[in-house]
């Protein structure tokens, strides 16, 4: 395959206040082919927005966003609620922006461990299995870029670890760019080739581990949240252990703690 | 008993039937059952605009309810009034401006109630054109939009980041059913358009697993109301277009007696 280094999304000084309020200021952002971008924050600093701005589904009061020609995005957005005056199948939803026969369904479903679901009606998925879903039908666009806004919520910690791989095997299999937004900082995954700290603007970027040490985001999380952050990105995959994908629900603290220990 | 001016009915209110049912599943999918409504009752205005200009009102509807559904779609942006406050604003000033409108006309005695309620009946072969045209077109617009319009149905803003023109998509959504208004007007009338774009597709929702079997299953029950109630009109000597009113909310009534109950209520 012929590697194409140009940017698939550039950003450049992005600027955006809604009602006055600043949201966004001085953002500066390239996503390269095939990189994993996670996109860290407290509440409100404008995570969600910015990946809204690089959408082109917002405008920024200053600055460019440049995607490259023909750019295929796979999205899977923070909310997704179908509502069930609509019927619509696993299938069906699998086929929304993109057509693809029923092999080619199968197998995206089968790629996030959910090829069992694909006859369920959507609206009667639980979050870890519709999280799954939709990571498959992002991927049956066949995408260059997969933005994740918060794939995780909604799903148990051992599933959350189990998300993580998969996205991370995603990237290694079809070479796809990722951007993801967490807020769980606990959570940062170790494949992650870039963490990129925003509030309003960006405070720190670089790899999870200089990060971690960066002052700036010292500053912004504290020092107890660093050291969760570090020994997270410590193992090769963040985690030795399985879960199953309805694995015990356990507060994100404590299990953190007990997977440190493991390692 | 089957004469000319039935089968005539039959023929016309079938084609109706056949666009309403898949266009109304969106209607009740997209929560815009207030749209229809708006678009209704403006056709009223373009009934007194055709007459105004001489020329067939069905124009005049056609011409009122594009303007309509271009403004409506041009405001879906940027809003700080709710949709539904801004369609009733819209529906009851254009159907007061209509009504203004028809009664400083001289000399003009208009049956309102055809334009309101049809007039099934004395459809005639001209109608048919129009309304197997109109329908036509809808139908097949119907068909170009399908996927991208249920994309951004179930999610718009990932329909957006992937590619899908959500403006321009909404706007023909909404041009189809101003066609569709402006095609049905003589048949069912201008009040009456609207459940036949919303009883069969809620009657279909509970024997659909898929937005396609629903659509399908919409186009049917529709043509199953008109045919069942112009049937009923003739042997009970009632007014078509509220018969076929009724006669789709029984087959909802029997949808909801016989249907599977929805997966969670």
């Amino acid at each position: 395959m012929m590697q194409n280094t140009t940017p698939l999304v550039d950003a450049t000084g992005l600027d955006l206040s809604i009602g006055g309020r600043r949201i966004l200021a001085h953002v500066d952002l390239s996503i390269g082919p095939g990189e994993i971008i996670t996109l860290i924050g407290p509440n409100g600093a404008g995570k969600s927005t910015l990946v809204r701005v690089l959408l082109g589904l917002m405008r920024p009061d200053h600055g460019a966003v440049v995607r490259r020609a023909g750019l295929r995005i796979g999205y899977l957005p923070q909310k997704f609620d179908i509502d069930p005056v609509l019927p619509l199948s696993v299938a069906r939803l699998m086929t929304l922006t993109c057509r693809a026969t029923r092999t080619e369904i199968e197998s995206a479903l089968a790629e996030t461990g959910v090829a069992h679901l694909i006859v369920a009606q959507a609206q009667t998925l639980s979050g870890g299995e519709l999280q799954r879903v939709l990571l498959a039908r992002a991927l049956l666009r066949n995408p260059d870029l997969l933005v994740l806004d918060e794939p995780v919520q909604g799903v148990d910690f051992g599933g959350q670890a189990e998300l993580y791989r998969l996205i991370s095997d995603i990237r290694d299999r079809h070479g796809c760019a990722v951007l993801m937004v967490s807020h769980d900082l606990h959570l940062v995954m170790a494949a992650t080739d870039r963490v990129l700290c925003l509030n309003q603007h960006l405070c720190c970027a670089g790899t999870p581990a200089m990060v971690a040490k960066d002052p700036e985001y010292l500053r912004l999380f504290g020092p107890r949240a660093a050291e969760a952050f570090a020994l997270y990105a410590h193992g090769p995959h963040g985690h030795d252990h399985d879960h199953t994908l309805s694995g015990d629900v356990v507060p994100a603290d404590h299990a953190h703690e007990g997977s440190a220990h493991d390692h | 008993m089957i004469t000319d001016f039935f089968t005539r009915a039959l023929i016309a209110g079938v084609c109706v039937a056949l666009v309403a049912g898949p266009a109304g599943c969106f209607i009740v999918w997209r929560r815009m059952a207030y749209f229809g409504d708006t678009m209704a009752h403006s056709a009223l205005l373009g009934v007194a605009l055709g007459l105004l200009l001489g020329v067939d009102p069905v124009l005049g509807v056609l011409a009122v309810s594009i303007v309509l559904a271009l403004i409506l779609a041009g405001m879906g942006a940027n809003r700080t009034l709710a949709s539904d406050t801004v369609l009733g604003i819209l529906s009851h000033s254009a159907l007061s401006l209509g009504m203004i409108a028809l009664s400083l006309m001289q000399g003009i005695r208009l049956d309102l109630m055809v334009y309101l309620f049809g007039d099934l009946l004395s459809v005639g072969m001209m109608d048919i054109a129009w309304i197997a045209g109109g329908g036509g077109v809808s139908l097949a617009l119907l068909l170009l939009l399908w996927r991208p319009l249920l994309a951004m149905t179930v999610h718009e803003e990932l329909a957006r980041a992937e590619g899908v023109k959500v403006d321009a998509v909404r706007a023909g959504f909404m041009l189809l059913i101003a066609f569709l208004i402006a095609a049905a007007m003589k048949i069912t009338g201008a009040l009456l358009i609207t459940s036949l774009l919303l009883i069969p597709a809620a009657c279909a929702r509970r024997f659909a697993n898929g937005p396609g079997t629903m659509a399908v299953l919409a186009a049917l029950y529709g043509s199953a109301a008109v045919v069942g109630g112009l049937y009923g009109s003739l042997h009970f000597d009632t007014p078509s277009g509220p018969s076929i009113v009724l006669a789709a909310l029984l087959l909802f009534l029997c949808g909801l007696v016989f249907g599977r109950r929805p997966f969670r209520s």
